[in-house]
């Protein structure tokens, strides 16, 4: 396979669609960087654009070098690359780079960063945290819910809420933070439509009620494309098998559409014994998905 | 040829449209009278950066079906590559054997993964009765190691498509070419054992089961290899 290994091997096992929005093909082609050169880079102070490269290279391809992970720790208490408005954008690459280097060892410091007055460190670190899949982050992230709806307004200036909503409770869903339904459920009727998305998306992941799914699903007629794809990611996530017809149907790209049925096989299939791997559901998913190529 | 009055207003529409939306509209007015003097309007709208009304120009295009081959071959070259993309996945879905060599090379070559996927399964649905048959084996041939080197892609959902093209291919070919549903039933088996992806061994396990309902005949298919994670793969471009 000469033609394909020069290609480099992209995998992502998130679906999270900012990620798959953003995922250009022209520095993800280009292995520029060694597995030591991208660590030396982040361990330099010269030149930020360096660092700040190398952490979302690290993580991107994976690297769990026990240095690696041991210089983006370092890096996510960097105080050195700041934006005009106070952010650290080090910080947010490198608490998405340990998202995804799977090492559980790194949870108590990305805890710590969901106090970051930078919101969008905030926000990488709950996605990091939703990704390793480690429950002891539950307190931290259902406290960012405190105040309920009434406090999570937008804030003064910016074109974001006072916390990131979305990545908090899908985080919660994902984790299985059953104590935190309670909190969870006002969100459904959050101002910011997005939010009434990933709190229903966190509902179902709880309770399995088919009335989150449907919200989901609802979702996929509006006329916002933005909103459609989200939804298309969310009820991949969740596996959310009904969803599978308008799915197919909704207007929006096929690749989005293949990923979520995709979600959707996986995990109808996680709950299948070996013998009834071709049940008639999987069938009809994976016909829709032909249709789709 | 002679127009009629309804396809030439729904034609004007598609010129006229000044939104999104309303191409959209137009597109899919236009699309469901299935008139040959819709080709080149539609072929234009491939054009337009519009992903909405470019799916629906695709399916129109796919459904006139031959009669539009020859207009997108004369065009693809001159295009920008969006609608050079939409184009070849509007060539792959009609399956006419003047565009195998541009599929050919889609499958294996094109920068955008929802260009190979698209040509990998139209590869598997080429219309042979349509070529000289002195030139029918030689082509299987081509498509059939094009196919098993597009199982091996990086992406996931390519693979997916080499594997509903190759079943496709080996339905087309299972009375003249028996060898080809052997070498194709061994890469099956053999996916089975490396594929990564879940979703594609189990994509794998359906062509099986289908093959055998079709023949009596199987591999090793039934046995559980769908079991295990494998990490997906990233889709890269969009609107397509």
């Amino acid at each position: 396979m000469g033609w394909a290994s020069s290609r480099m091997m992209e995998t992502n096992p998130n679906s999270n669609l900012e990620t798959y929005l953003s995922a250009g093909d022209s520095s993800a082609d280009n292995p520029s960087l060694t597995v030591e050169g991208a660590i030396a880079n982040l361990k330099q102070r010269k030149d930020l654009g360096q660092r700040y490269y190398a952490a979302w290279w690290l993580g991107r391809f994976r690297v769990r070098e026990p240095e690696a992970i041991a210089a983006l720790l370092e890096a996510l208490e960097d105080e050195t690359d700041r934006t005009p408005d106070g952010g650290y954008p080090l910080r947010r690459n490198a608490a998405t780079a340990l998202g995804k280097l799977g090492d559980r060892q790194v949870v108590p410091p990305l805890i710590k960063c969901l106090d970051c007055p930078d919101y969008y460190v905030r926000e990488s670190a709950a996605q990091a945290l939703e990704r390793l899949g480690d429950p002891t982050a539950i307190p931290a992230l259902r406290k960012l819910l405190d105040g309920g709806v009434q406090a999570a307004r937008q804030f003064p200036g910016k074109p974001h809420l006072v916390q990131p909503y979305e990545a908090i409770l899908e985080a919660l869903g994902t984790l299985q933070a059953k104590d935190a339904i309670a909190a969870i459920e006002p969100f459904l009727e959050h101002f910011v439509e997005k939010v009434r998305y990933a709190a229903a998306r966190a509902m179902y992941q709880l309770t399995g009620n088919p009335v989150y799914g449907e919200r989901l699903v609802r979702a996929l007629e509006r006329d916002d494309l933005q909103l459609r794809r989200s939804a298309l990611m969310d009820l991949g996530a969740i596996g959310y098998l009904p969803a599978a017809e308008a799915i197919a149907d909704t207007l929006a790209e096929n690749s989005l559409k293949l990923i979520s049925l995709k979600g959707l096989l996986e995990k109808h299939l996680e709950n299948q014994s070996p013998a009834a791997i071709l049940s008639p559901e999987s069938i009809r998913v994976m016909q829709l998905m032909d249709t789709l190529l | 040829m002679v127009i009629d009055e309804e396809v030439k207003s729904l034609i004007q529409a598609v010129d006229k449209a000044d939104s999104a939306e309303g191409l959209l509209e137009a597109v899919k007015a236009l699309v469901a009278v299935r008139h040959e003097a819709a080709i080149p309007t539609l072929i234009e709208v491939l054009g337009y950066n519009n992903p909405g009304a470019a799916v629906a120009a695709v399916e129109g295009l796919i459904d006139i079906g031959e009669a539009a081959v020859s207009h997108l071959l004369e065009k693809i070259d001159g295009y920008n590559y969006g609608a050079r993309a939409w184009a070849t996945r509007a060539l792959a879905g009609i399956g006419d054997p003047r565009a195998l060599d541009l599929l050919l090379d889609a499958a294996s070559n094109d920068f955008s993964l929802s260009v190979r996927r698209a040509a990998a399964k139209g590869l598997g649905s080429i219309r042979w009765s349509n070529l000289p048959a002195e030139e029918v084996l030689p082509a299987q041939n081509k498509v059939l190691d094009t196919l098993l080197l597009v199982s091996q892609d990086v992406e996931w959902v390519v693979r997916y498509g080499a594997v509903v093209g190759l079943q496709s291919l080996s339905s087309a070919t299972a009375k003249t070419l028996p060898h080809f549903e052997k070498q194709i039933l061994a890469r099956f088996e053999q996916m089975l054992e490396i594929e990564p992806e879940l979703i594609v061994r189990v994509r794998v396990q359906l062509a099986l089961q289908q093959i055998e309902e079709k023949t009596g005949r199987r591999g090793d298919g039934g046995k559980d290899n769908a079991g295990g994670k494998g990490e997906e793969g990233k889709g890269k471009d969009l609107y397509l």
